[in-house]
């Protein structure tokens, strides 16, 4: 059996509107962080691995990993970028697990940073666009809310998924951001108001989409055998998965499922020897609420259709059957675009430590973050255990 | 070097203008945009170009109230997934009717519009948008 790759260091930059810090100084700050959580020194990192979408389109940048390298003092060490749209983080986690795997590398910094405040709301509209199929959706007028919607009118029409449910979502998930130090929005809010918000591409009100966010998040990666030299509480990468659909909607099989989330996270769950009930907590990519309800229903935790109404019965909550997104997710912990997939993993990490606080699933001792690039073209799914 | 967009918009012109596709003959599947290689047949597959006839049956629709800047002059508009009658789905604005009216299932078919224009003074870009099925033309 091939070894484990292992997690030893988590770090957050603070997620939100950082009009004071630029893309670098948010990288910085998430590696230096991820770096004293783990003990390690910067002479143990071989490799680095960053994710991002469009640093060339939201600060004029490009070239990160080679700038994460310099910024950090890090030397000659190579340094690798990579980018899947919203993906582009787990995408980062999956390129080091595999590198660390080969035995190519053996300690790596992997991180994910986007720095999204530095343009006006419509060219951050724009370049978010273009995770979807931009010649032939986004150049007819279909911005990325109206993609979701798309998806969020059609699952109302097939399942009677109703709008209340696509509030609850947000509700439970800002209400978990209370605890959360890193995220954007700690503060709880009432459905009403959830509901009475502004429309953005009905059936999609702002409060229903996850906001322009700037933030980085990083970790330590290294094989089982190394992570005990800094650890006792090293958290395993248990699978790692991914898996590609069309990159338009409207090419999908159903535009209600993200079948490359049903195949990566069956996959995942299958490589981990697990079932979805051994799971005792979910990361799950809200960029949209529907989104939530849709990967609910594609990971197994409700039957199709049914992903609205497991909201009523609570089963999603902290303290529930699957709690999902307890770190507020990407409506309240805020979503940086190609932060999201580390931070999703950084929180996961902390649960499995017991290091939560106030947001702890108490006991959690297996993992899953899924994290979907465009409107599900991309799924790249990772569950951790302890 | 080309004018912002000129190239991009005029390859594509054929597919716009007409809703011209194609159709692989080995599964007898259509496709729109056409593609460039069969994803059922891949090696074995036939494509041959083929024109929609641009009817077509609303499968889903959002209006869209934050805009991009090009469609500034256009909000709120309609946009949908129309499902055409040889099975597969585009994006596109709905037009010639009040939003309220727009719902799953309706019949729609395509018509000539102006899609955007790149800026002041920019590419101005043609193409299909759809609109509800007029009583006048018999089409149902």
């Amino acid at each position: 059996m091939k070894k484990r790759v292992a997690i030893v260091g988590v770090g957050m930059s603070k997620f939100g509107e950082l009009w004071d810090k630029s893309l670098r100084d948010i990288t910085l700050e998430a590696g230096m962080y991820a770096i004293f959580d783990s003990q390690v020194s910067g002479k143990d990192i071989d490799a680095i691995c960053i994710g991002n979408m469009s640093a060339g389109r939201f600060t004029g940048q490009e070239h990160l990993g080679a700038l994460a390298a310099d910024m950090g003092g890090l030397g000659h060490i190579p340094a690798y970028s990579v980018e899947a749209a919203c993906a582009s983080g787990g995408a980062a986690v999956r390129q080091a697990y595999m590198a660390i795997r080969s035995g190519e590398h053996d300690l790596m910094l992997v991180l994910g940073c986007e720095k999204m405040s530095d343009v006006n709301q419509s060219e951050a509209m724009r370049t978010v666009g273009v995770a979807s199929d931009w010649e032939w959706e986004g150049l007819f007028g279909a911005t990325f809310p109206a993609l979701y919607a798309f998806m969020a009118r059609r699952h109302m029409y097939e399942y009677g998924t109703t709008e209340k449910h696509l509030a609850q979502v947000t509700v439970k998930n800002h209400k978990n951001a209370e605890h959360n130090p890193w995220a954007q929005f700690q503060k709880a809010v009432p459905l009403e108001v959830v509901m009475s918000s502004g429309m953005i591409a009905d059936p999609i009100r702002i409060l229903h989409s996850s906001p322009i966010s700037d933030g980085a998040a990083g970790l330590i990666m290294c094989s089982e055998e190394k992570a005990k030299q800094f650890t006792d509480t090293p958290v395993y990468i248990e699978a790692s998965t991914q898996a590609s659909d069309t990159l338009a909607l409207h090419d999908r099989r159903d535009i209600c499922t993200m079948d490359a989330a049903v195949v990566s996270s069956r996959d995942a769950l299958k490589k981990a020897g697990l079932t979805v009930d051994d799971i005792d907590v979910f990361e799950l990519h809200d960029s949209f609420t529907i989104g939530e309800i849709i990967l609910t229903e594609d990971v197994g935790l409700a039957q199709k259709g049914q992903g609205g109404r497991i909201l009523d019965e609570g089963i999603t909550e902290i303290g529930g059957k699957y709690p999902v997104n307890p770190s507020g997710g990407l409506k309240a912990r805020g979503h940086p675009i190609g932060a999201t997939g580390v931070a999703q993993i950084a929180e996961l990490v902390l649960q499995l430590r017991g290091d939560a606080e106030g947001r702890q699933v108490d006991g959690a001792e297996q993992a899953m973050a899924v994290n979907i690039g465009g409107t599900g073209a991309t799924s790249i799914v990772h569950v951790l255990g302890r | 070097m080309a004018e912002h967009g000129v190239a991009q918009i005029w390859r594509k012109i054929k597919s716009m203008y007409n809703i011209i596709g194609n159709h692989c003959t080995t599964c007898n599947t259509y496709y729109f945009p056409p593609r460039p290689v069969c994803p059922k047949c891949r090696r074995k597959g036939h494509l041959e170009d083929y024109k929609f006839k641009g009817l077509g049956t609303i499968h889903t629709f959002a209006i869209v109230r934050q805009v991009p800047e090009d469609f500034k002059t256009q909000a709120p508009y309609v946009m949908a997934q129309v499902e055409l009658d040889e099975g597969t789905r585009l994006t596109a604005q709905i037009v010639n009717c009040d939003a309220e009216d727009v719902s799953i299932g309706m019949r729609v078919r395509a018509c000539f519009r102006k899609i955007t224009e790149f800026g002041h003074g920019g590419l101005i870009v043609y193409g299909y948008k759809f609109e509800p099925t007029m009583k006048v033309t018999g089409h149902k």
